[in-house]
């Protein structure tokens, strides 16, 4: 594999446009951490084993290690660093940060993702749902429950939010 | 203390740190880079025991890209986390003891062009016997791992006797012996250990490093690159969990920080996760026979505990983990006499060494069945035989650990009540079942790694004019959220909004000494010394606001960002403005606070491991759904009560509670850390046998049962605010009330663990042939132990030193021990 072969992609980024040059071997975890320093995206195994380095790839959660930084030309990316609004933070990051569902915080981004994703497909999922969803991706700390209580709570603001909002 | 007298302790709070956790934002070692970095890889040796006969490193040095490669030959000096078994190279020098250990190090422009260079790195390894079992290393003395220990592949050997054990035996009713088997699991943080190392402007060396240890690596950097101790930083970054595996010293850390004096340019090391299975230091697999006389009220009067400790193949931690799998049998029930004996041996494996619970969860695991056997026999209820025997608050026990308060009668109450254990214990339907079982555990080691008198954590404090605070303490944030109890500590005493505290932390260079985040020590250390920190603070500023006020300091009440009188609380001042008349009247505010734990009452060899300035208490229930045809364990719920003293911040209390339950379910049922021979056409090498987080099976968000945290609060006198440990002590009951809970519902009893199906449907098998209904290990090898020392208890007249040592008898007679 030669690290001399370079190539140029369009990426969608947290909604901007951004062009990335990086060594072909790349990984889309890799172009994220390497080439444009977004290193809230995680690493665990790249291996696509333990799912720390989920990301949103138009939308549906992808295990980053496993995507080609080649095949993302031209698609939509949303990273950890993409969730909060201006400087509010999203629904699920304030109950993530309220209820101890961050300890060491290292598989947070992924978890935060991967309830994004759901949420968008399920506003109000049940437990059942929510353990389903995220059993993708490890987390040796919390034991799980209050990520699951996170999730909830943070579907419960939405739908209180869109209620208000219309 | 009376409730309701806090305004930050006690409550459900978001952590200080909890913002940067779900931003992203919070820099873990592999996401720091550095202009001009380079990557730095290691050759891992192949076999599991090795003399390095021949090593090339020529061809790598030439390849394009490559800035250096370094072998043993660089790094010549020994180190080890215990003075007494610095048995680590950076580079294996002329022998590799496991596989996996590194022989030499390529540093390159990028990750990829340092990997092409190890393939090119020519090495001839003389294969030498493998030690692939304790066994192993007990029958056979040569060759030897290490040249030193206690003798041949024996690391460590021990025997001490507290009190007329033979006599307490004799007086008991009923003797039991049962031998259990502890499998070795990993921690398996999700963050690989990553380190960088670099020159700053005035050419001092800094490390940041994903290690829970910072002191100790300052220390051991300092020894092994010959460089004053002054001249090096180590910076902890946050660890994406660590759970005793970053406490060690490891061979990565001191390869980037030799790379980066020699090349002048910042160096950085990520492992790969199967490189986290070589670094290991996880749960020893140990084989253990507990002899125990009881009276047919249940009262224990002897108990024998012999350890086989597989170490793999260094020191590590393991002389205190042999010493820990003995020290606290004592602490949670009454134990008048007391005989312990460990062996500790290395084998050809990744070290073993501190994994949450430290040398405690496997006695405790065998003792805990043992007593649901004892009750059985007996014809006592589990609970009700547990609290008969429970040690007493503030006791001294025969092996001289001086208790503090204790909760676990209130625990056991609490949490057999919560589950509805009157009418579950031995009344659910076949296949499902409860068990109980009991723990205890340290608050803080109250000895130091090495001897010093020194305070065990120091915490510094700044005030000024902003009304902002900083609080400096060495301590590392590895998840259990230290940051935040240092805040909370902080900002209880001076009244002030905990977002108004900011935490610098685990920085050598910035921050007092802190041993750092092992043995649950830092709430109580930690957290004693920013107490007093904050105290001193609080009266310099005190002082300027009484003279202001014109009311006596003894009437000032911080609150609320506030200082005022308690008398007339609308006369006062802001906090800012309380912090400007200090300021003005004092000079720059500034205050230090420390902690040293109390001197502990063993005075015997061996009485170093296990003192602590109070213990924690755990009861937990767990219950279990058993398929009698596929043996599958379905765990719907477990119950936990934690006696935790005070709980400074509940959130992180429960998170911690949680987080063991969900580790000792991964041990109980599935997380196995073993090995296997490789075919003889593919070198019949010894190696792991699954370093993948895929096949080490750990539990997922699908397997995490409900769980109901209790939490007891006994106001401890040596706590924070009365606080004692709340990360290690809940993962022990667990654990053993499962197994306890596979009896209850099956009536057969698995004495290893991992509890696995095959292993519940061999004891059902033994079961249906008339046996016993028993899967578990059935002989305990011969041990060549020492002569004992001789302890008597403190109601044997004992003062806490050792009556008969024999290694004083050996020295006089000139005899080798």
């Amino acid at each position: 594999m030669s690290a001399e072969t370079q190539l140029q992609i369009r990426l969608r980024v947290n909604g901007e446009d951004v062009h990335v040059t990086f060594d072909a071997y790349k990984t889309l975890l890799e172009v994220l951490r390497e080439d444009l320093q977004l290193t809230g995206t995680k690493h665990g195994c790249e291996l696509g084993e333990c799912g720390a380095c989920t990301v949103l790839l138009d939308g549906r959660p992808v295990l980053s290690c496993l995507v080609l930084g080649v095949e993302c030309d031209g698609r939509e990316v949303t990273t950890v660093e993409g969730l909060a609004r201006g400087a509010r933070l999203d629904p699920l990051q304030e109950a993530f940060a309220d209820l101890g569902a961050a300890q060491c915080g290292y598989c947070t981004p992924a978890m935060l993702l991967t309830a994004k994703a759901l949420l968008e497909r399920t506003p109000r999922p049940t437990r059942t749902e929510i353990r389903e969803s995220l059993s993708g991706v490890l987390c040796r700390c919390t034991g799980y429950l209050q990520i699951f209580e996170a999730v909830e709570r943070a579907a419960a603001r939405m739908e209180r939010t869109e209620e208000t909002e219309p | 203390m009376s409730e309701g007298r806090f305004q930050i302790i006690g409550l459900p709070r978001r952590r200080v740190d909890g913002r940067a956790k779900v931003t992203g934002q919070t820099l873990f070692a592999d996401d720091l880079a550095l202009p001009r970095m380079l990557h730095c890889k290691l050759l891992r040796s192949p076999l599991a025991h090795a003399r390095i006969v021949r090593l090339d490193v020529s061809r790598a040095r030439s390849h394009p890209g490559v800035h250096l490669v370094l072998t043993g030959r660089d790094l010549p000096t020994r180190f080890g986390i215990l003075p007494v078994s610095e048995d680590e190279e950076a580079l294996c020098g002329e022998r590799v003891r496991y596989t996996g250990d590194p022989v030499a190090a390529v540093v390159a422009r990028d990750e990829p062009t340092a990997l092409e260079a190890l393939d090119r790195i020519e090495v001839d390894y003389e294969p030498l016997p493998v030690f692939t079992d304790p066994q192993d290393s007990l029958r056979q003395d040569e060759p030897r791992i290490h040249d030193y220990g206690y003798r041949g592949n024996i690391h460590k050997c021990v025997s001490l006797r507290f009190g007329e054990v033979d006599a307490g035996f004799a007086e008991a009713d009923e003797i039991f012996e049962d031998i259990f088997f502890y499998e070795g699991s990993t921690h398996l943080p999700i963050e690989q250990h990553a380190a960088l190392a670099a020159l700053d402007r005035d050419g001092k060396l800094t490390l940041w490093s994903s290690t829970q240890t910072p002191h100790y690596v300052h220390r051991a950097l300092a020894k092994v690159l010959g460089l004053p101790p002054a001249r090096v930083r180590v910076i902890a970054t946050p660890n994406g969990g660590g759970f005793g595996g970053k406490s060690d010293v490891f061979n990565h850390e001191i390869v980037v920080a030799k790379a980066a004096l020699i090349l002048g340019r910042p160096v950085k090391i990520c492992l790969t996760r199967e490189e986290v299975f070589y670094a290991h230091r996880g749960r020893h697999p140990v084989l253990m026979r507990f002899r125990t006389g009881v009276k047919r009220d249940g009262r224990i009067t002897a108990m024998h505990l012999q350890t086989l400790v597989d170490g793999g193949a260094y020191g590590s931690y393991g002389v205190a983990s042999t010493f820990y799998t003995g020290a606290l049998q004592t602490v949670t029930y009454h134990v008048p006499r007391y005989h312990f004996q460990g062996c500790r041996v290395f084998t050809n494996k990744p070290p073993c060494g501190p994994k949450r619970g430290h040398g405690t969860p496997q006695p405790r695991f065998g003792q805990e069945i043992q007593l649901d056997k004892i009750a059985e026999r007996l014809g006592l209820d589990p609970a009700e035989l547990r609290l008969r025997i429970l040690e007493k608050p503030f006791a001294v026990t025969a092996n001289y650990m001086r208790l503090g308060t204790i909760g676990l009668a209130e625990c056991i109450r609490r949490v057999t009540q919560a589950c509805g254990w009157q009418d579950k214990y031995r009344k659910l339907p076949e296949g499902r079942g409860v068990g109980l079982a009991c723990s205890s555990y340290l608050s803080g080691a109250g000895l130091p790694i090495y001897w010093n008198a020194m305070p065990h954590s120091g915490v510094q404090l700044k005030l000024d004019r902003s009304g902002g605070v900083t609080v400096f303490c060495g301590a590392t944030e590895i998840g259990q959220g230290s940051d935040d109890v240092l805040v909370a500590c902080v900002a209880e005493i001076l009244g002030v909004d905990p977002l108004d505290v900011r935490a610098v932390t685990g920085d050598t260079d910035l921050t007092p000494v802190d041993l750092g985040s092992y043995s649950s020590r830092v709430t109580l250390m930690m957290g004693n010394a920013a107490i007093q920190a904050a105290q001193r603070a609080r009266e310099v500023v005190a002082q300027a606001v009484a003279e202001h006020l014109g009311v006596p300091g003894g009437r000032l009440v911080f609150a609320q960002g506030r200082v005022f009188d308690a008398e007339d609380p609308e006369h006062g001042v802001s906090f800012q403005e309380a912090v400007c008349l200090a300021e003005a009247k004092h000079g720059t505010i500034g205050a230090v606070g420390s902690y040293t734990p109390p001197p502990a009452p063993a005075r015997y060899k061996g009485g170093g491991v296990g003192p602590s300035p109070t213990y924690s208490y755990t009861a937990a229930v767990v219950e279990v759904e058993v398929d009698r045809t596929t043996g599958w364990i379905t765990v719907p719920k477990v119950w936990i009560a934690h006696d935790i003293g005070r709980a400074l911040n509940p959130t992180l209390v429960r998170g911690q509670i949680e987080g063991s339950v969900y580790m000792a379910l991964g041990e109980a049922l599935m997380e196995e850390q073993v090995f296997r021979r490789l075919p003889a056409k593919r070198s019949h090498a010894f190696v792991h046998k699954f370093p993948s987080m895929l096949e080490y099976k750990s539990p997922t968000s699908l397997e995490m049962p409900e769980v109901e945290t209790i939490l007891v609060e006994t106001d401890d006198p040596h706590g924070p605010f009365g606080a004692k440990e709340v990360g290690q002590g809940p993962l022990l009951p667990v654990i053993p009330a499962l197994a306890n809970a596979v009896h209850d519902a099956l009536g057969v009893r698995v004495d290893e663990i991992p509890i696995t199906p095959e292993k519940i449907l061999k004891a059902l098998d033994d079961k249906a042939k008339g046996g016993p209904g028993r899967y578990g290990p059935r002989s305990f090898p011969e041990v060549p132990w020492p002569e004992p020392l001789i302890v008597p208890p403190p109601w044997e007249g004992g003062d806490g030193n050792a009556t008969h040592d024999p290694r004083r008898r050996h020295a006089r007679e000139g005899v080798q021990p």
